[in-house]
């Protein structure tokens, strides 16, 4: 058995426990300046950086060429030269993606325009017709996801708040849960605005996935609290925070392998996507997922749980509990 | 007995499981022997190759598309796409706004401009023609459609308005009605006598505002127009059809006409129309119906329809008259659309995106599988068998969509596929990891298989619900490739709660029944005694070398019952310890 399974038996039994709710404060900072951080840094480096698809513009994309062996520089310079010929002042962007192929974006092409500058791509790598893609993406079709993103968000919010107040028969866990979710949402949103790497569509769609992944987590743990805190009555000896603290620990080893497994695939899908690819549909969706991920687990652990004790402390019913059966441990030794 | 039921339900699961999974095979079979289908999903344009455009309404600010303009508009392209010659177009809605057309390989500027050339289908009355029409319009049994070609060949001289000769786009002396023959200004009749008929359908945006007056050509170049503003708009028809028209006396003639409708207003308007109409003579008593900028029927006014259904009659085969009356109840685009997007993707790209797709989906399993094994030992084979599973049973339903809904997988689908394998795994270490706490708790391994399911089906079911209803928010709501991604994150979420209900649960019950799980060896990662298992000393755990199963039962059963008071007591010792704190 390895070290986490006896690790994961001590969390279990007690025997040795993290104190993820007594010191909420500290993970509420942390959190806190995490997000501040993700705001702050973003709004220096001058907000977001969009592709291609919220600015509008004209892609290629030329597969498979020797000419990236001989270097960067001289790779973008023949796509400058290529663009210019056939649009001058185009102002082309090209770059190297994956081992061999170029990406060059310019400002938006008629669709002759955007034949022509095919061909002349093609020439000027040497490569078939057919190995360069072009892609025309007028300036509304971001805002256009944008926008169906963000009513798909609030729908999600909506409805997962309900399921979850439903299912735990208490909003506060909804709310909590929530909260959460909020926080993993800003902290990836943070990693692609203060390392300034394109939002694409295919990165709001890593967003979005988040959402139910966030949630899927959190949903875990909260499922042990609720079994731990519902078994307690107002008989335990255990305060309510001890309950909810004993349920994390106890499902802490859950959430690390759960984690671990959801993020090996997106992780190798950012891995091959990367290094095959380039900047592309799976890369930005498994960046997104990756860091989402992880830090939804975090979330999940110090802030979710935390939060909901946080919010439930100062109910008369639970204030009681953990101080009861001392008193009448001391007195008759039954209770009430 | 407890363990011949529990077995027996175990092995009809699986049964369940296999039925599903034959059934799936069967309906692909089905599909690929009938239906055209094949035995792998088909792939959309970013994995085959292609151009895809995406069509977005012009609306002004506040407006919004309804989802019948929406279906009216996409039937409309695909008929437009069809006509063009390109096979397996798809067309399809998205985000309730959007249309997206897909075409394998690459389109002609030609097909491109036919695509998002705003249909328009209006009525306008004719002005000019250097041809009378040889059909005509009227309410009960055509009149004869006999052609008469000496009419007026040439209404151009005398439609020369003399009022005034400057040149000046609209006419100074305002034209009364939208036949007036002051609408031809002296440019608009210079542009008329050089107008080619060749362009027409080249530009294929041929347009003019509603209330001026337009140049065309009748579809196939042989007349062309001067037509007055549009009277009614396209929207009005409710409906039209083809059929053979019956005489005044019933009787049903061989001539094919096309019928149609209007709706109120439409009623209204087309009765005004043609009531000034039929008392006007040579070609201006006709009514030109114009699609996409090019007439397609300008027959003759022959009486004044009041109750909003018209009938057209001449020269029409049934071919004719269908395509007329398709044309007319799918002409007009209710509102028009704009490229808003357009991509082109090599098929060499498609590839190999789709090849480092199913690349990561391979090195993702094999580092969960590793993971597991690390983690659970010979529980590792049983997650590698269950993900097996799954993605035999995401493959046989994809595909089956695939064939018989028209879904493709694309790219970001392929990524929700890999990224599944960790959802789906999850699952299983919820299960796995409920089955050790109560293995922790003192249970033996078959009643922590028992007891540890029922509240992992709990977790998995409300974290599964979860998972799905945000797939199934953004595959509703969302536009662009996150709708592939969500369906195939939808569709794992539900092959999820199957395998692990009919293959995984059903699999760890026959396997707490075997020695190596059940004694929980070491190498099996349900060993008690690494677990810490709270209760220990009691023989269960080591089940005896040569006790016959019944025994075993038996005495699993015993230990059960006192385990129940056993592990009271252990889980209020832990409590007792934590409450001390």
């Amino acid at each position: 058995m390895s070290k986490l399974t006896q690790f994961g038996n001590d969390l279990y039994t007690g025997q040795r426990s993290f104190d993820f709710v007594g010191r909420r404060n500290t993970w509420y900072i942390i959190a806190a300046v995490f997000v501040l951080l993700a705001i702050g840094l973003t709004a220096l480096r001058g907000g977001f950086v969009f592709g291609i698809e919220f600015r509008g513009g004209s892609e290629f994309r030329v597969q498979s060429t020797s000419v990236v062996e001989q270097g960067t520089a001289s790779a973008t310079a023949i796509a400058d030269e290529a663009v210019a010929s056939v649009v001058p002042g185009a102002n082309p962007r090209a770059s190297i993606v994956g081992g061999d192929s170029v990406r060059v974006q310019t400002e938006q092409l008629t669709p002759a325009q955007t034949e022509e500058v095919r061909a002349a791509l093609a020439e000027a790598y040497g490569v078939a017709e057919s190995d360069v893609s072009s892609s025309f993406i007028g300036a509304t079709w971001g805002a256009d996801i944008t926008r169906q993103a963000i009513i798909a968000l609030v729908v999600f919010l909506l409805l997962a708040s309900l399921v979850l107040a439903v299912y735990f028969r208490t909003w506060k866990m909804s709310l909590a849960a929530i909260i959460a979710l909020f926080h993993d949402l800003i902290i990836t949103a943070g990693v692609y605005g203060v390392f300034g790497l394109e939002i694409t569509p295919a990165a709001v769609i890593g967003f979005l996935t988040i959402l139910g992944y966030s949630l899927y987590d959190t949903v875990v743990v909260f499922d042990k609290v609720r079994e731990n805190t519902s078994e307690d009555g107002v008989e335990s000896r255990r305060t309510f925070a001890q309950s909810v603290n004993l349920a994390v620990n106890q499902t802490l080893v859950r959430s690390i392998n759960t984690s671990i497994v959801a993020v090996l695939p997106t992780a190798s899908i950012l891995f091959i996507g990367s290094l095959l690819l380039g900047a592309g549909t799976l890369r930005d969706i498994a960046l997104a997922l990756t860091v989402g991920t992880i830090v939804g687990t975090y979330s999940s652990i110090f802030l979710a749980a935390p939060l909901y004790v946080h919010l439930r402390q100062n109910e008369p019913e639970l204030k009681k509990q953990g101080t009861r059966p001392r008193v009448a441990r001391t007195e008759s030794g039954a209770v009430r | 007995m407890a363990r011949t039921t529990t077995e027996r339900k175990a092995i009809r699961s699986l049964v369940w499981l296999l039925v599903i999974i034959i059934a799936l095979i069967a309906a692909n079979g089905a599909s690929v022997l009938f239906n055209n289908g094949q035995w792998t999903p088909k792939l959309a344009l970013d994995l085959e190759g292609g151009t895809q455009i995406t069509l977005s309404p012009q609306l002004s600010s506040g407006e919004a598309v309804t989802a019948e303009q929406l279906e009216r508009a996409v039937a409309i392209i695909r008929q437009r796409v069809d006509a063009s010659g390109v096979s397996e177009a798809e067309i399809n809605t998205q985000g309730n706004q959007n249309i997206v057309v897909s075409i394998p390989g690459e389109p002609d500027d030609e097909t491109r401009e036919r695509i998002s050339s705003s249909a328009k289908l209006e009525f306008r009355p004719v002005l000019v023609a250097d041809l009378p029409s040889n059909s005509t319009i009227g309410e009960e049994g055509a009149e004869d459609p006999t052609t008469d070609p000496s009419a007026s060949p040439s209404a151009e001289p005398s439609a020369e308005p003399s009022a005034d000769p400057t040149a000046e786009p609209t006419p100074s002396a305002s034209p009364t009605d939208a036949s007036d023959l002051a609408w031809i200004t002296p440019e608009l009749q210079e542009q008329f006598d050089t107008f080619d008929c060749a362009t027409v359908n080249a530009i294929g945006a041929n347009v003019a505002p509603a209330d001026e007056p337009l140049i065309t050509c009748e579809q196939d170049g042989s007349i062309k127009y001067i037509l007055g503003p549009v009277e009614v708009a396209g929207e009005r028809i409710a409906d039209a059809r083809a059929g053979l028209i019956s005489s005044q006396t019933g009787v049903t003639t061989n001539e094919w006409g096309v019928f149609m409708e209007f709706d109120a207003e439409g009623t209204a308007q087309f009765r005004a129309v043609t009531e000034r109409l039929v008392a006007l003579v040579g070609v201006q008593n006709q009514f030109a119906i114009v699609l996409d900028g090019s007439v397609i029927s300008a027959p003759r006014t022959i009486s004044a329809i009041t109750d909003g259904r018209p009938q057209i009659s001449g020269n029409f085969t049934e071919e004719s008259a269908l395509t007329l009356a398709d044309q007319l109840k799918f002409g007009a685009l209710p509102i028009g659309f704009e490229i808003q997007s357009s991509e082109n993707i090599s098929a060499t790209l498609g590839v190999s995106q789709l090849q480092s797709g199913i690349i990561a989906g391979i090195v993702g399993l094999i580092l969960v599988a590793f993971y597991a094994f690390f983690q659970y030992r010979a529980l590792g084979g049983v997650v590698l068998a269950s993900l097996i599973v799954a993605g035999i049973v995401t493959y046989l339903i994809i595909t089956y969509l695939s064939n018989q809904q028209g879904f493709r997988l694309s790219l970001a689908g392929v990524a929700g596929l890999v990224i599944s394998i960790g959802v789906i795994a999850d699952s299983f270490i919820v299960y796995f990891e409920r089955i050790r706490d109560e293995l922790r708790d003192g249970r033996s391994v078959d009643g922590a298989v028992e007891a540890g399911w029922k509240r992992a089906w709990r977790t998995i079911l409300i974290s599964d619900v979860i998972n799905f209803l945000a797939a199934a928010v953004l595959f509703v709501l969302a536009v662009g490739n996150v709708r592939g991604f969500a369906f195939t994150l939808g569709i794992t979420t539900i092959v999820d709660l199957i395998v692990v209900a009919l293959f995984t649960h059903p699999l760890m019950q026959l396997l707490a029944r075997t020695r190596f799980f059940g004694s929980g060896h070491p190498l099996s990662g349900l060993d008690p005694q690494a677990l810490g298992a709270v209760y220990r000393g009691r023989a269960q755990f080591r089940a005896p070398v040569g006790v016959t199963s019944t025994k075993v039962a038996s005495s699993s059963r015993e230990a059960q019952k006192r385990q129940t008071i056993a592990e009271r007591k252990a889980a209020e010792s832990s409590g007792e310890g934590k409450g001390s704190r």
